[in-house]
């Protein structure tokens, strides 16, 4: 994809962070995201991931030294309140969407080995 | 009184919220009976349209009798109490099923409101239902939903925009009076450009978050999709404010912004940013926006051209900045606490199993792209350089609004494309919100209202754009283009009398 102000070719250098994406890549970034992906939904994302990032390369193109990153496009910063004891969400409320549960507690499967 | 001359009174599907207060108000209707007729209506229609994931008729039927007895008591009633809504399927509503549209959520029920929702709540609004969406809102066009396909009324074969687009849907072939939907890159100002609706999104802070179901915390904002410009400001009345439950939520001042509406051209500054209008715009959705700018000029605004230099960097900003931290918000959805979980043998497997099997294609992209950029040895390279190429942008909107009160540009490059079109490309689906994404990652407040239409008879989007937390400003500039091109409403006026695209039997 070409820059607006016909700058692609700046944004094509490989960096450090290369832009293309094999399956075996979107493979491991998909489980730390705790995600398994099929053979053809690796292929297809591999393709579809390096698009996205060589387009996101085109921003190496542009000169931010010096500048500070915005959180978000606002001013706000740390929100404080008074530290004073509030009434929660009844309990039974919380565990109602529980896949499961037992005596108050949401329920997984074992995680610990058996001594 | 509203409706043409020849075309007798409207039908009550095609009243305003503000038209429907007075009859309510004079005792020709009550809140039941308009409720009613709503439901019906979404029966009719809404096969068809799939503008709803829920339709919640008996607790609909419950609030407007809660209005009509508070009224019949002789209680204050709020300007839009009484009148039915449809919500997004991703603000948390009591007791009622919310999915974002997500086999993950599919049979969720939230154990509280979101704030917007409580405060419909004590307005006594009845709420129609759930409508449809993308994906936890990630999309153009609503087709990334895990249930059902949603259509533009005014073209069946053709997307109502995303990722609002059942919100959208709902007020355009009138199966709601107005809605909510959240707007994270345009999800509301695209959807009601496509389909012919004002809808706006406010500027971040101003309306709380707590309950909205989280995509991308630093963008997301809850705003209305309406039929004309007095709706939208009753709606933000009602929305906007500060809440101790959203720690981002600004503690400033709400103004009236219904009783502060002015038509009045003179005197107001319009600039109309060059890298906008120096993109690749369909001829016809050119040829409208510049239509609408000359009917203000000629009226007595002042038009200048402004240059937001950083414009052709946004895109990618945003698809580093959004999908960072939608894959950081939509990590709690691992199978333990609610929603969907896939049995396995051990905790891993079975968050892996259940995140696989209820998350579609184009949320697993972005929550794989959001972990890529965030990862060690790419953080700098990808989300930091966009966190301050996202200053370069927000300072580009300062720069253009110490010379001009709003900026004006169209709110998409093109009109309602076809279903399945863009589907396979996602580059070309993203291409669609080229105007509407600066706003959010500014955080400023976008308007979108009918300005026209195609040659294919399909609306088009203006969009305004205000300087933080100045609504005021925006609805000024709506006001008067509606005053002047659409008195009788910008999303009803421009269809001249012409019923939507759905045969009624």
């Amino acid at each position: 994809m070409e820059t607006r102000d016909g700058r692609a070719g700046a944004a094509a250098e490989p960096g450090p962070a290369a832009s293309r994406l094999s399956a075996a890549d979107v493979a491991k970034v998909a489980a730390q995201a705790r995600l398994r992906l099929t053979e053809e939904e690796l292929e297809k994302l591999s393709g579809q991931l390096s698009d996205i990032l060589r387009m996101a390369a085109e921003l190496k193109a542009l000169d931010t030294e010096g500048v500070e990153p915005t959180a978000h496009g606002l001013p706000i910063y740390n929100v404080l309140r008074d530290d004073v004891p509030q009434r929660s969400m009844p309990r039974e409320d919380v565990l109602a969407g529980a896949p499961e549960q037992q005596d108050g507690y949401f329920k997984v499967p074992r995680i610990l080995e058996e001594a | 009184m509203i409706g043409g001359k020849e075309a007798g009174p409207l039908a009550l599907h095609n009243m305003t919220a503000h038209e429907l207060r007075q009859k309510l108000d004079a005792g020709e209707l009550s809140s039941r009976e308009l409720t009613e007729a709503f439901l019906k209506r979404i029966e009719q229609l809404d096969g068809t349209l799939g503008a709803y994931l829920t339709v919640a008729a008996e607790e609909a039927m419950e609030q407007a009798r809660s209005f009509d007895e508070a009224r019949a008591n002789g209680e204050a009633v709020h300007p839009l109490g009484g009148i039915p809504v449809a919500l997004k399927d991703n603000l948390c509503t009591r007791g009622l099923r919310t999915t974002a549209a997500s086999r993950i959520l599919e049979n969720w029920v939230p154990p509280y409101d979101a704030t917007v929702v409580e405060r419909l709540r004590a307005a006594r609004s009845p709420i129609l239902g759930k409508t449809n969406m993308d994906e936890f809102a990630m999309g153009s066009s609503t087709e990334t939903s895990a249930f059902k396909v949603a259509r533009n009324p005014w073209d069946l074969s053709r997307v109502p925009g995303g990722s609002s687009g059942g919100s959208a849907i709902a007020v355009a072939a009138g199966m709601a009076v107005w809605s909510l939907g959240s707007d994270t890159g345009g999800s509301i100002r695209q959807p009601a450009a496509y389909c012919g609706v004002v809808g706006m999104k406010p500027t971040y802070g101003r309306v709380s978050r707590y309950g909205l179901l989280a995509f991308a915390s630093s963008l997301d904002q809850i705003g209305p999709f309406t039929l004309d410009i007095t709706d939208c400001a009753l709606v933000l009345n009602l929305i906007c404010g500060h809440d101790p439950r959203d720690s981002t939520s600004v503690d400033l001042e709400v103004p009236d912004y219904a009783a502060s509406l002015r038509a009045e051209a003179k005197g107001l500054r319009i600039g109309i940013p060059k890298e906008y209008m120096s993109q690749p715009i369909d001829a016809d959705v050119r040829a409208a926006v510049e239509g609408a700018l000359k009917l203000l000029e000629e009226n007595g605004a002042q038009l200048k051209e402004v240059s937001l230099p950083s414009t052709s960097y946004a895109l990618q900003t945003y698809y580093m900045i959004a999908p960072a931290e939608a894959s950081s918000n939509l990590a709690r959805y691992d199978g333990v606490r609610y929603g969907l979980r896939v049995p396995a043998d051990d905790v891993p497997r079975m968050m892996e199993e259940t995140r696989s099997q209820g998350f579609g294609p184009e949320v697993k992209r972005r929550i794989i792209l959001g972990t890529y950029v965030l990862s060690a040895g790419h953080y700098d390279a990808y989300y930091k350089k966009a966190s301050q190429v996202r200053t370069l942008i927000r300072q580009d909107f300062e720069r253009a609004f110490r010379e001009v009160d709003v900026l004006i540009a169209p709110t998409t490059p093109t009109t309602a494309f076809r279903l399945g079109e863009k589907t396979q490309d996602p580059l070309a689906m993203y291409m669609m919100d080229i105007f509407t994404i600066p706003v959010n990652l500014a955080g400023l407040p976008g308007l979108s209202m009918p300005c026209g239409v195609d040659k294919e008879g399909l609306p088009v989007g203006l969009q305004i754009i205000g300087p933080p937390f100045r609504e005021d400003l925006v609805l000024w500039a709506a006001y008067t283009y509606e005053q002047l091109a659409w008195p009788q409403g910008a999303g009803r006026h421009w269809r001249a009398g012409r019923e939507v695209a759905v045969d009624v039997r």
